[in-house]
């Protein structure tokens, strides 16, 4: 069990090397950020000088050295339109997604685990039904799409909450709203699948005549062993929260990870882009590893491996 | 988002015994009918799209700027869904952008689906030091948020047809990969495989010959619900002004577009996002449709 | 004999249970009666699909709802009529009155609890014990099944146990709570022979200690003999003879039986060649009028296709349902 975690962790972090390298050579293609600050009237020294403040003076592999050892030291260098480190830059907006998706993700979560649960427990039920409606729905139909479509019903045409920004506790809803709409579908569906499986088997059949309730048995027999598969995916979303929040921050303008990304991106602000693909990375390859050891807990033959 | 989430479970999967009303086959046949006549009609638009359209999708036409559906007060004949803020015809963009959901989405399969085909048939019937190098390239490639990576490629070859079409296919390929190295490993040990080796067939024709015709049927189910998803990400991708460049009508784009005059215009949004989800709708019921007929293993999907 | 003053644990009459399919109603049991004295193992005996499983879960009323439904017919235990419970009184009597164990014992153990636990749930659940009580309850389930030092096994997963061992612990979920009677369906197919004969000893051994009675659904007339004090052969959906298992041996009356006892490899006996049945039993939901076994049965007279057979007496406790013997 523990050499298990441990190789594990040896790769995930062979893989955050993988990830580094990538990110740099992708970053340095596309393009000379020198370009969009330089005014028409800089002359050739003052951009010599501002490629040497930015380190694009010197070759790609000692910029690669500089780069990786700033890392471990949790520099990500300054960003280039700010003119601020892109560490504080991510400080301010971390937060800002961490209080969208987490609510967001809990509440998709436990939708989708009782919604899933009770539309297997009850198949072919209305509430099956209507299960299968939200999840036809949700899969089809674009989020972004969704989203605005809300605030047009109830930002602008109710006018009960407010169209975008972030603040009191009414900006939260629109936002959250919108990633529990990207999240919960497809979880919601796996969870019936994996309970509908697991309710067909055969220790299923044994607790029900050992005379349990058929509350004990979907809660305590059904659920453990149909968690198994949708964890895995829980894991993989929660990981991906900062880009999966992208959308919905442009959306909503809310100040967080996912716009700061964008904007980023398209002001070609390496330092920044850079900083956000690796903590993006490193979230990935950890959440990995705490699904390995969620798994050892649900399933106990994962935790008595010996090899 | 964009990624095809194939988790099939390794618990021994049953066919249910249990009866289904009859209503619910009734109701299995129209979910092939209708998604197919959505996705018929999407084809042809797509084709003949310039004789469709009534107008030129990118006209600009000032004077008639925000002009509302025909059936809406103050809208006319002439613009039967209504005018975005440059006065063009929203009815003929969203014509025109059946062609930019359509062929990016035919490209990218064509490339994911013959990429990951290759290497899972490959990494399946070799095995060894081959299957375990393609299948860790093929995890590293499912761990990477696909967003942050067509991102990234958005900036570096500038947005594009052939941007977007490889920001969607450099990850895309691992599910098919991952799912086709599955079904090549039960195949390679059944007799008939055994037989072609014994009489011997190389390497290169059992898999062409004996194992590929096997895997057909997954394949054409696994691509008909990657469908719906790439409409998705197509639009998503435009969404956030890394897709098709405009004035190219993007379906997702034109949603953005309408996004800052929601207040006053709400159809520039409202239609493309309904033709996404009917497109997308359509092929995930005759992805759903196909499977249950050609490979029920697959309910998993 | 001994068994005749045994008291009578379970009287099916008339037991009638269907599943109701798009393609129409299986009737999967058929108007059956029968009974188990205490101490006594009653084999039903049958091909696959004849019903001898639903009859089990019946007895439980554990048909896969909403397909299966008991449509008629008593389910008597000591004299309460199992079909006039309610649901929540029905719950009381699984596990602690009537258990069952079921054919596979890889899949019929929950694989994320430990095999104390799931034998400690019934004992909690229908007799209330809790703590050191329900741990001695499920060590002493365990002894009962020679389970070897039970105090170490308790805490084992089921994945860490071999399949005999496996089904020596359903076997010991099923007698926790030291039932009146107990359905065995096919418990010994899935074991090696070995393995097979060892439980079928077991179990003859648990019942001496108990008192139980037991319903032994099999399909092996190798097992029954070893096993069973009487036998019911089922043949789609009915009960075509029942008899004390050496009477039945000796002396079979319905051709049906004659063909299974025949189709038994047998050492003690010189047999030309090993008997079997032509043809497939009858689709349970279009069923011929007259008597079911009559399309293969090399005795077939024109009544046998006209109307179905009623139950003759042709010895203790012997009874045959075929035109033949009247």
């Amino acid at each position: 069990m523990s050499r298990y975690i441990v190789i594990r962790i040896l790769q995930a972090f062979l893989a955050l090397i993988g990830i580094t390298v990538l990110v740099f050579i992708l970053v340095r293609a596309s393009g000379d950020p020198t370009h969009l600050i330089i005014t028409p009237t800089s002359t050739p020294e003052e951009i010599a000088n501002l490629k040497k403040q930015l380190g694009l003076d010197k070759s790609y592999p000692e910029q690669f050295v500089v780069f990786v050892s700033g890392l471990v030291r949790g520099e990500f260098g300054d960003s280039i339109i700010k003119r601020k480190p892109a560490a504080e830059m991510i400080k301010e907006a971390l937060p800002n997604t961490i209080k969208l998706g987490l609510p967001a993700f809990f509440i998709a979560m436990a939708l989708a685990l009782g919604l899933g649960v009770l539309a297997a427990a009850r198949r072919d039920s209305i509430y099956d039904a209507g299960v299968k409606l939200i999840a036809v729905l949700g899969q089809a139909l674009p989020g972004f799409w969704v989203a605005i479509m809300a605030m047009l019903l109830f930002s602008v045409r109710l006018r009960l909450l407010p169209v975008a920004g972030a603040g009191t506790l009414k900006h939260y809803v629109l936002p959250v709203g919108t990633m529990v709409f990207f999240l919960l579908p497809g979880m919601m569906r796996l969870v019936r699948s994996s309970m509908l499986d697991v309710l067909d088997a055969e220790y299923i059949r044994l607790a029900r005549i050992k005379g349990l309730s058929e509350a004990k048995i979907i809660w305590k027999h059904a659920l453990r062993n149909a968690l198994i598969g949708p964890l895995t995916t829980a894991g993989m979303i929660f990981a991906s929260l900062i880009t999966g929040a992208v959308i919905t921050e442009i959306i909503f303008n809310w100040p967080g990870m996912g716009r700061l990304l964008v904007e980023a991106v398209t002001a070609r602000d390496f330092p920044v882009v850079q900083a956000i693909t690796m903590l993006v990375a490193a979230m990935d390859l950890g959440m990995n590893i705490v699904v390995d050891i969620a798994y050892a807990f649900v399933d106990p033959q994962i935790r008595h491996q010996k090899s | 988002m964009m990624r095809v989430q194939i988790t099939k479970r390794t618990a021994n999967v049953r066919p249910r015994k249990k009866s289904r009303p009859r209503h619910i086959h009734v109701l299995k046949n129209l979910t092939f009918y209708l998604p197919l006549l959505v996705l018929t009609l999407l084809v042809f638009t797509a084709v003949f799209a310039d004789v469709l359209a009534p107008h030129d999708p990118v006209a600009v036409s000032m004077q008639e700027r925000l002009l509302p559906p025909a059936f809406m007060e103050g809208g006319t004949k002439k613009y039967l869904l209504g005018t975005d803020q440059l006065g063009r015809d929203i009815l003929s963009r969203m014509i025109y952008g059946s062609r930019i959901s359509l062929s990016v989405s035919l490209a990218v399969i064509a490339i994911t689906a013959s990429v990951g085909t290759v290497m899972g048939i490959v990494a399946g019937y070799l095995g060894g030091a081959t299957e375990a190098l393609l299948m860790r390239i093929t995890d590293i490639s499912m761990a990477f948020p696909p967003m942050l990576l067509a991102l990234l490629l958005a900036v570096v070859f500038g947005p594009g047809f052939w941007t977007v079409v490889l920001a969607l296919s450099i990850l895309g390929w691992a599910p098919y990969a991952r799912l086709i190295r599955g079904e090549t490993l039960k195949l390679r040990y059944t007799d008939f495989v055994a037989q072609a080796r014994i009489n011997g067939a190389s390497s290169l024709r059992i898999m062409v010959k004996h194992i590929f015709p096997n895997i057909v049927n997954s394949l054409i189910v696994v691509i008909t619900m990657a469908v719906g998803m790439l409409i998705l990400a197509e639009a998503a991708l435009s969404f956030l002004g890394v897709g098709v460049p405009p004035p190219a009508p993007s379906w997702g784009y034109m949603v953005n577009e309408g996004r800052s005059v929601i207040d006053r215009a709400w159809w520039i949004s409202a239609f493309p996002g309904i033709v996404i989800g009917l497109v997308v709708l359509s092929g995930n019921f005759l992805g759903d449709w196909l499977r249950d007929k050609l490979d029920p293993r697959l309910r998993q999907l | 004999m001994m068994q005749n003053r045994a008291k009578t644990v379970l009287e099916v009459e008339g037991l009638r249970t269907s599943f109701f399919t798009r393609k129409g109603e299986v009737k999967a049991v058929d108007g059956i009666s029968f009974y188990v004295r205490e101490g006594e193992t009653l084999g039903l005996v049958g091909e696959s699909g004849c019903g001898k499983t639903v009859t089990g879960l019946s007895l439980l009323r554990l048909l896969p709802e909403p397909a299966g439904r008991i449509l008629d017919g008593k389910i008597l235990l000591d004299g309460i009529d199992l079909l006039a419970l309610s649901k929540k009184e029905m719950r009381a009597v699984r596990g602690k009155v009537i258990s069952m164990i079921l054919q596979d014992p890889m899949t019929s153990l929950n694989p994320v609890y430990t095999v104390g636990e799931q034998i400690a749930e019934p004992v909690r659940q229908q007799q209330g014990l809790r703590g050191e009580k329900a741990r001695e309850a499920v060590i002493a389930a365990l002894r009962l099944l020679h389970i070897p030092s039970p105090e170490v096994r308790l805490r084992d997963y089921p994945f860490q146990l071999s399949g005999g061992m496996r089904q020596r612990v359903v076997g010991a979920i099923a007698m926790s709570c030291n039932p009146r009677l107990l359905i065995a369906d096919e418990p010994t197919t899935a074991l090696d022979a070995t393995i097979q004969a060892q439980y079928l000893a077991l179990f003859k051994e648990v019942q001496r200690k108990t008192n139980v009675a037991i319903i032994f659904i099999t399909h092996d007339f190798g097992v029954v003999a070893r096993m069973c004090h009487r036998v019911a052969v089922m043949y789609a959906g009915k009960i075509v003879e029942t008899a004390p298992t050496e009477v039945i041996f000796r002396q079979p009356w319905h051709p049906y039986t004659a063909a299974l006892i025949n189709s038994v490899p047998r050492l003690d006996r010189k047999v030309e060649r090993l008997y079997s049945i032509k043809g497939q039993p009858p689709s349970l939901i279009n069923l011929p009028p007259g008597c079911r076994f009559c399309p293969r049965c090399p005795k077939a007279r024109e009544i046998c296709r006209e109307r179905e057979p009623e139950a003759r007496q042709v010895g203790s406790e012997h009874f045959v349902f075929c035109w033949q013997v009247s």
